[in-house]
């Protein structure tokens, strides 16, 4: 594999690990795989692109101005926005679809109730705000060389921003109170409501945690990729293919999941075909499934 | 007949043959959920399995094109149930004895790759642009339009017949009451030496062929398929049919079929007349939303649906 694919795949799969950082997050509390996190990403990435249209003429400005950078402190407001209004979108949509569903105590429907609000946010994306693939910026991201590999500064903000929230998730859920009451809570809801976790409250967190790391990774494709309704959807099997060889429930897990499948698909966008890209995830998927179920760093159940 | 009335009776009949197409996509859905509680994103990707199957067996050969071999409908019907059967047992054996979130998530990554083949394999399925030309049965009669559509709706609603009357003898037998014992207590029922993997792939397998069938009779009925056809929105509406009329019942489900397909081409017919032309893209995601909507006023106040299951327990248990 040539230095560029490499590249190519850690960029495009640090994006996929903080899809699957969230997805994980959400299954290791919750129990249930949410066909809606996708969604969440595009619902993100349209708030950012609101965003940067109010304030894009009064900050035009880069962040750093280094050449050909196109990462401006609107955007930087923008994501801000975007994590916060993706986690009031998935919390919002858990006390009004999910609760109900979960309360009557069939954990598969909650999964099947995500896979309609996903279809219907899709659809209500594409009705606010069509079709048409939008961007954050007019203006190209040029490349760098560093040697034979060539790298947008677009994309090393991306990686360094995306390095940044996973070491923020790891400390939030090992060292924080309520990032150790959900992962209580995963492992047994009776047992921590015993010793005196608030359930619901949890609950609550992991929506607004799970839905905030949606919403920045829809930013970051949306700037790497384009804006679309269809963004987040498209990158739903890379999450999960990415969120089970990991193990599921697990943050390194996604991590190392994330820049497989990012390498895995930049390999054969590279040696095979890019219309064969989506192949990758679901082999991935197969492979894990048929030696490890359990995932990397997940615990066989 | 007047022209108007068997203008009328012609659509009635278009109408009926979708509902039926669907219906019987529902029908293996129940089998599926209903019955056994298998959760399948992937419902798409099995009908198409179905129609470019059947397209393909029975297409006249084409230059330039694999496949075509011009076989009787009858063998692209069965052709389409094996081999939707048989991709639906593949997938049981993989993910059936894992955790059930696994299931779904591998039907929704069947459905991707299903898309992706029959988009890239040009010389077999006709790439973006599908397959035309399919034999539709009756047609060589020279009937007219009118009268094709009321014949393509008759021998489409035997094949459904046949298809509920086989699955309401399942579905009452032993086996179908394994199913949901399964269902409601897998330990239970192992306890009582019923292996749940097999019961449940048995299931599954057949509720996939029904999918594939479902396929084969649109690919025949229509006589033109494309990839568009088989997106997400399809699993999903079939999904709202189910949940909507009644999950555990046959009729439930074909019911479920009737009322999407209505709302579905009701607000069709509304956005193409009524909204501006620029809004017409809009419009067709706004239908969904109107699914959605629909299904989550089901769940909010008929979580059991318009036909729920039929109690199969004594019904003296519950006194309220």
């Amino acid at each position: 594999m040539s230095l560029q694919v490499l590249a190519d795949g850690l960029i495009q799969g640090s994006l996929i690990a903080l899809g699957a950082a969230g997805v994980t997050m959400t299954y290791g509390t919750l129990r249930f795989g949410n066909f809606a996190h996708g969604e969440l990403m595009s619902a993100g990435a349209y708030a950012a692109l609101v965003v940067v249209g109010a304030l894009g003429s009064v900050w035009p400005a880069s962040l750093v101005t280094p050449d050909g950078m196109t990462v401006t402190i609107a955007l930087g407001v923008g994501l801000l926005i975007a994590a916060l209004g993706s986690g009031l979108v998935a919390s919002v949509i858990d006390r009004v679809v999910f609760k109900p569903v979960r309360d009557r105590g069939v954990a598969i429907a909650v999964s099947m109730a995500s896979f309609g609000v996903s279809m219907a946010l899709r659809a209500l994306l594409e009705t606010i705000f069509s079709a048409r693939p939008r961007y954050y910026s007019e203006d190209l991201s040029i490349a760098w060389e560093f040697g034979d590999v060539r790298i947008a500064p677009d994309q090393l903000v991306v990686v360094a921003v995306v390095a940044l929230i996973f070491m923020l998730l790891g400390w939030f859920l090992t060292r924080s109170r309520i990032g150790r009451e959900m992962r209580a809570v995963g492992e047994n809801p009776t047992l921590a409501a015993v010793v005196g976790i608030d359930v619901a409250q949890v609950v609550r967190a992991t929506w607004l945690c799970g839905g905030a790391v949606a919403g920045a990774a829809g930013v970051g494709l949306g700037l790497l990729v384009q804006i679309r309704p269809s963004m987040g959807a498209e990158l739903l099997l890379p999450m999960f293919a990415a969120a089970i060889v990991g193990g599921l429930g697990s943050l390194r897990g996604a991590l190392l999941g994330g820049l497989l499948v990012g390498c895995g698909e930049a390999a054969a966008v590279a040696y095979v075909g890019a219309q064969w890209r989506a192949a990758v995830s679901f082999a991935l998927l197969v492979l894990v499934l048929m030696i490890r179920p359990a995932g990397l760093f997940g615990r066989p159940e | 007949m007047s022209g108007a009335l068997s203008g009328w009776l012609a659509y009635a009949a278009s109408f009926g043959v979708l509902v039926l197409v669907q219906g019987v996509a529902c029908l293996g859905l129940n089998l599926q959920w209903g019955q056994t509680g298998l959760f399948n994103v992937g419902v798409a990707g099995l009908v198409a399995v179905g129609a470019y199957t059947s397209a393909i067996l029975t297409s006249a050969a084409v230059a330039g094109h694999s496949g075509g071999f011009g076989l009787p409908v009858v063998v692209g019907c069965l052709g389409a149930v094996l081999v939707a059967g048989a991709v639906s047992g593949l997938l049981g054996l993989l993910t059936l004895r894992l955790r059930t979130d696994y299931l779904a998530i591998t039907t929704f990554g069947v459905a991707v790759v299903i898309d992706l083949l029959i988009r890239n394999l040009t010389g077999l399925t006709g790439g973006p642009l599908g397959i035309g030309f399919i034999p539709r049965p009756f047609e060589s009669l020279g009937l007219g339009a009118d009268a094709f559509r009321a014949v393509s709706f008759v021998w489409v609603a035997l094949v459904v017949l046949l298809a509920y009357l086989l699955l309401e003898r399942l579905v009452a037998s032993p086996w179908g009451r394994v199913l949901r014992a399964l269902r409601e207590d897998e330990r239970a029922a192992a306890a009582l030496g019923k292996s749940p993997t097999r019961y449940r792939l048995q299931s599954f397998v057949i509720g996939g062929a029904l999918m594939g069938l479902a396929g084969a009779l649109q690919a025949h009925t229509l006589g033109f398929i494309a990839p568009e056809n088989y997106s997400a929105a399809l699993t999903f509406q079939v999904w709202a049919m189910l949940i909507i009329g009644g999950s555990g019942n046959n009729r439930g489900a074909l019911l479920g079929s009737v009322l999407v397909v209505a709302l579905w081409s009701a607000t069709g017919l509304l956005a193409a007349n009524v909204l501006p032309p620029d809004w017409q893209a809009r419009g067709a995601a706004l239908r969904i939303v109107a699914i959605g909507v629909l299904l989550a006023a089901a769940i909010l106040w008929r979580p059991r649906g318009l036909m729920g299951e039929s109690v199969t327990v004594s019904r003296h248990l519950d006194h309220d």
